[in-house]
């Protein structure tokens, strides 16, 4: 089960990726929460020692053949679907919305982990049920199930961007295992269809909140004052950015959520078009890497995993960055590997250990 | 080996796509990145060093609060505010000083004002609430040497009526932290109700506030508004209350601590509801001081306490209406049961007394509850016992709070045995049995349960959720919400008993010996029944005048009423510490009747 030689199949590339950004993201943190009260640990400490059970956690991940997980993914698929059950029931009681589950000192949100659970059990059902011409719709309607069940979990949450997330790791994946063109056009149009039907069914009030979400110019006291204050701190930064340590616009608090979803303007700030060129490219290393060298492989199972966990990274970069940049709604995102935030961290570093692991054995057979 | 050969074909054509999408998107970002990093850099470097871009929140009005006739009893005016921007400020010294002169404040307590915040520098501190028309234009014509200095408008609460229902109404205040935890949609420095129909229709009393993104120049001045956003007003809410009816109730009690509410007993709305000693919501609209704060919650006479449903007291013989009903219904009496009064019970060795000393003689139903003849019931109870007894009452709406949509009531007491063993210890005894047939024992009540109890009686059976709002109407006078009556349970009891209980209700005021005969109205039929609720228990033997009592250990006088004919008002008077039968609550009413009366005839 445990290959010796394992240690020799890390895959550097990944791994200097990895690195890079994890580097990156906490030489951010410290100077974007440098004058923010924290109570005890510094920001960045925290994210080091996230870091650190991330790395643990991904390695574990890692040194197992993921052949062995296929057994394993529906049972996982179900523990992570009960403790996501349990955040929202625990929620409904207490009140408020409710995305965590306390593990000792920690705070952790299972919901985080169900992107993982997801993608486990989408690759088994399509790497066991193989259809060479493509997949109809029917074949589809168990995947959809195993999505949009704890889709709609955590949308009641309320996370709107994590659900949005999972959807498309859905869709990614339905795309790359290959949907029938037909079935894809009418796909399509049934979703066209239905979303107006949707919208009359919804509440006034909610309805009023996608749009929001949709036009954040429509709640120009909410949302809106952000991505002003967002893209006037990233476009204050300039070409080479005013400096490690030297951005003012969040300091001032003029920048809501500046350490977690909005990161990526801090970084703008200081360091410049040079900067988030940089992450940008270092990003896209990343998800290219798992486009050819992860998803390159002999086994179904492990191409579908790798893509998978690249379709995850790749979303959540497109959503928080393109929301940053004010092209996209406001929707609550971490950015992998640079926002603060344990969970994110976590499951980020499992899903690039679980890369490697595909990766690695990709010789076996 | 040649790894290529070997990758999976299958998947070879789609992954061309997926990595020409990945390109194509990051080659879109760094557009972006180009256009404003690049691009617009300089202009959103100048924005951002000066902090430009503000936003300023434009608080929205409140609803009004009316009566049933559209009196308005609570409205909203504009308070100027002085606020200061850090910020902005050139010479702290120099505007402190100049600042104190126009504000009537002195220059260290607005320096330290300014030092002491917790907010950032560009968000403006509140120096002076409220200030007054000579202080604004003061400040208006100074604006040019006051840099950083700002007037914020903002609604608060005024009383065109001034003190009427107060506990009614309520009050509102800051937000505070626990609050803005439980509630969405609020900010720091929000308005929220806090207190009576304030806090329960904070719903709709509530606006949306609105706000706009400014940009500011060196000085903190606006130069350009960039995004506005009206505030909407909130909802108006109609009250049962009549500002009439209540204003007189208010008058009648006075300076008397006690409570009189009025209701219309076929619709359950409250038609006045006075709980005496009461507050200033206006002290809280312009913000309490702790010190005043402190002053109210530690008053012995308890004036934030809405006694009409905070208050807990024995019913006393109000109860005997529950006695009565409870004895006919399970038939251990019928009206011509005759019962010996002699002024005093004997249970064992110990005595129970009537309140008249020398005793009733032999009484029967009618006069047993006109006269409100102790030992009569002292058998009644002793006939039917604790448990059914209390099953009654319950029924009867005690014990539980009514619904009424006004904060914190009280659900009063009804003993059981199990109660007693549980909480005070101990078994339950006979003699608590017959004590609580005539409303003392463990028995409390809040005045607004016995209200209801004897609205019930006047409607014909039905307990009725007592309706403290009428509907909400919006901006444009369309109803949004509205309070039919509500049964919220039907009186124990057949129509026959009702029907006996009733007449001899009435004999309570028509009799010449009966103990509301002071409620009597020219060509009126009043039903009514007084009470006396104990604050200390007599020992045995022991009679005191209410006059030769500290005034704190007199007894509180109750009076429930109706109006028989048509029932189209109920009221019940609570005088605290206004001693024994009523003699001080019968009045009271009467004169409640008396002005209901007149002004029904004042509107036809």
């Amino acid at each position: 089960m445990i290959d010796r030689r394992l240690k020799g199949q890390l895959d550097d590339r990944l791994v200097i990726l990895t690195g890079a950004l994890m580097v990156i993201g906490i030489a951010n943190l410290f100077s974007a929460t440098i004058n923010m009260p924290g109570e005890g640990i510094p920001f960045y400490l925290r994210q080091l020692l996230w870091f650190g059970i991330g790395i643990l956690l991904g390695l574990s991940v890692f040194v197992i053949d993921y052949r062995y997980y296929e057994e394993f993914a529906y049972p996982f698929y179900l523990v992570v679907l009960v403790a996501v059950l349990c955040v929202l029931i625990y929620g409904l009681i207490v009140g408020g919305g409710q995305r965590w589950i306390k593990m000792g000192f920690f705070y952790f949100q299972p919901s985080e982990l169900m992107k993982i659970a997801l993608i486990l059990a989408l690759a088994r059902y399509f790497a066991r049920h193989e259809r060479k011409d493509g997949y109809r719709l029917r074949d589809l309607v168990i995947p959809a199930i195993i999505t949009m069940v704890p889709t709609l979990l955590i949308v009641k949450q309320p996370d709107l961007g994590t659900a949005m997330v999972m959807v498309f790791i859905f869709f990614s994946i339905v795309l790359f295992v290959r949907i029938r063109f037909r079935s894809f056009l009418i796909l399509c149009t049934a979703i066209f269809l239905a979303t107006p039907i949707f919208w009359f069914i919804l509440k006034g009030y909610q309805r009023t909140r996608i749009l929001t979400l949709l036009n954040p110019y429509m709640d120009p006291l909410g949302a809106g004052y952000h991505i002003i204050q967002s893209k006037i701190a990233l476009g204050s930064g300039g070409i080479w950015g005013k400096g490690f340590l030297q951005g003012s616009q969040y300091k001032l608090h003029f920048l809501p959520e500046h350490h977690t979803d909005f990161i990526f303007a801090v970084l703008g700030e200081e360091w410049g078009f040079i900067g988030c060129g940089a992450v940008l490219a270092l990003y896209a290393a990343l998800i290219l890497w798992g486009l050819t060298r992860g998803v390159m492989t002999q086994d179904r199972y492990g191409s579908i995993i790798a893509l998978g966990v690249t379709a995850m990274i790749f979303w959540h970069v497109v959503i928080n960055v393109g929301m940053v940049l004010g092209m996209m709604p406001v929707v609550g995102l971490p950015l992998p590997l640079l926002s603060y935030g344990g969970s994110s961290a976590v499951v980020t570093l499992i899903g690039i250990g679980l890369l490697l692991n595909v990766r690695a054995r990709r010789y076996v057979f | 080996m040649d790894i290529r050969r070997r990758e999976p074909e299958e998947f070879r054509p789609r992954h061309r796509y997926f990595v020409s999408a990945v390109v194509i998107v990051f080659l879109i970002f760094v557009g972006r990145l180009l256009y404003l990093q690049v691009i617009k850099g300089q202009e959103l470097r100048f924005l951002s060093e000066n902090n430009r871009i503000r936003l300023i929140k434009n608080p929205a009005a409140r609803g009004m609060i009316m009566d049933r006739k559209g009196r308005v009893l609570v409205d909203s005016r504009p308070a100027f505010n002085c606020m200061v921007t850090p910020e902005d400020v050139g010479d702290l010294k120099d505007l402190t000083q100049k600042l104190s002169r126009f504000l009537h404040l002195s220059p260290d307590e607005i320096a330290s004002i300014i030092e002491q915040r917790d907010t950032p520098p560009f968000q403006p501190v509140l120096i002076k609430r409220d200030i007054s028309w000579e202080e604004l234009s003061s400040l208006k014509t100074h604006r040019l040497d006051l840099p950083g200095v700002e007037i914020q408008i903002e609604p608060v609460r005024t009383y065109p009526y001034g003190i009427v229902a107060a506990h009614v109404v309520g009050y509102g205040g800051e937000i505070n932290k626990e609050e803005l935890q439980e509630k969405k949609g609020y900010q720091m420095g929000d308005w929220v109700g806090k207190y009576g129909v304030e806090l329960m229709w904070e719903k709709h009393l509530r606006g949306m506030d609105g706000g706009r993104q400014v940009e500011v120049d060196a000085a903190g001045k606006e130069v350009r508004v960039l995004k506005e956003v009206q505030p909407a007003c909130g909802r108006n809410l109609y009250l049962t209350i009549d500002l009439d009816l209540q204003r007189f109730a208010e008058e009648l009690l006075g300076k008397r601590s006690g409570a009189i509410i009025a209701m219309d007993p076929l619709t359950g709305e409250i038609l006045a509801f006075c709980s005496s000693p009461s507050f200033q919501p206006a002290v809280f609209a312009e913000g309490i001081s702790a010190q005043e704060w402190e002053r109210l919650v530690s008053d012995p006479l308890h004036p934030l306490q809405n006694r009409g449903i905070q208050g807990m007291y024995p019913p006393g013989s109000v109860f005997k209406i529950v006695t009565a009903a409870a004895g006919l219904e399970e038939g251990v009496i019928n009206l011509d049961t005759p019962f010996n009064c002699t002024g005093i019970y004997y249970l064992g060795q110990r005595g129970y007394q009537c309140w008249r000393a020398g005793g009733h003689g032999v009484t029967k139903f009618y006069r047993g509850v006109v006269e409100s003849c102790d030992i009569y019931f002292y058998n009644v109870g002793a006939r039917l016992g604790v448990e059914t007894l209390g099953r009654y009452a319950e029924d009867c709406g005690l014990g539980r709070p009514t619904g009424i949509d006004l904060p914190g009531e009280k659900p009063g007491l009804v003993p059981t045995e199990a109660w007693k063993r549980d909480r005070v210890g101990g078994r339950w005894y006979a003699g608590e049995t017959i004590s609580m047939a005539i409303g003392q024992s463990y028995l409390l009540v809040t005045p607004l349960q016995l209200l209801n109890l004897m609205s019930a009686v006047a409607n014909g059976g039905a307990l009725l959720k007592p309706q403290i709002a009428q509907r909400v109407e919006d901006l444009d006078n369309k109803v949004v919400e509205e309070y039919p009556p509500e049964e919220i349970g039907k009186l124990p009891i057949s129509a026959k008993t009702l029907e006996e209980l009733r007449a001899a209700l009435v004999g309570v005021t028509k009799e010449d010996a009966g103990t509301g005969r002071g409620a009597r109205l020219e060509g009126m039929e009043i039903a009514g029944k007084t009470g006396t609720a104990q604050v200390v228990r007599l020992k045995g033997g022991e009679r005191q005048r209410a006059e030769d009592m500290p005034y704190k250990l007199r007894d509180h006088a109750w009076f429930v009423a109706y109006i028989a004919a048509h029932t189209p008002l109920a009221v019940v008077v609570l005088v605290e510490h206004g001693g024994h039968g009523g003699a001080a609550a019968v009045p009271l009413a009467r004169e409640m009747i008396r002005k209901y009366l007149s002004l029904r005839r004042g509107e036809q």
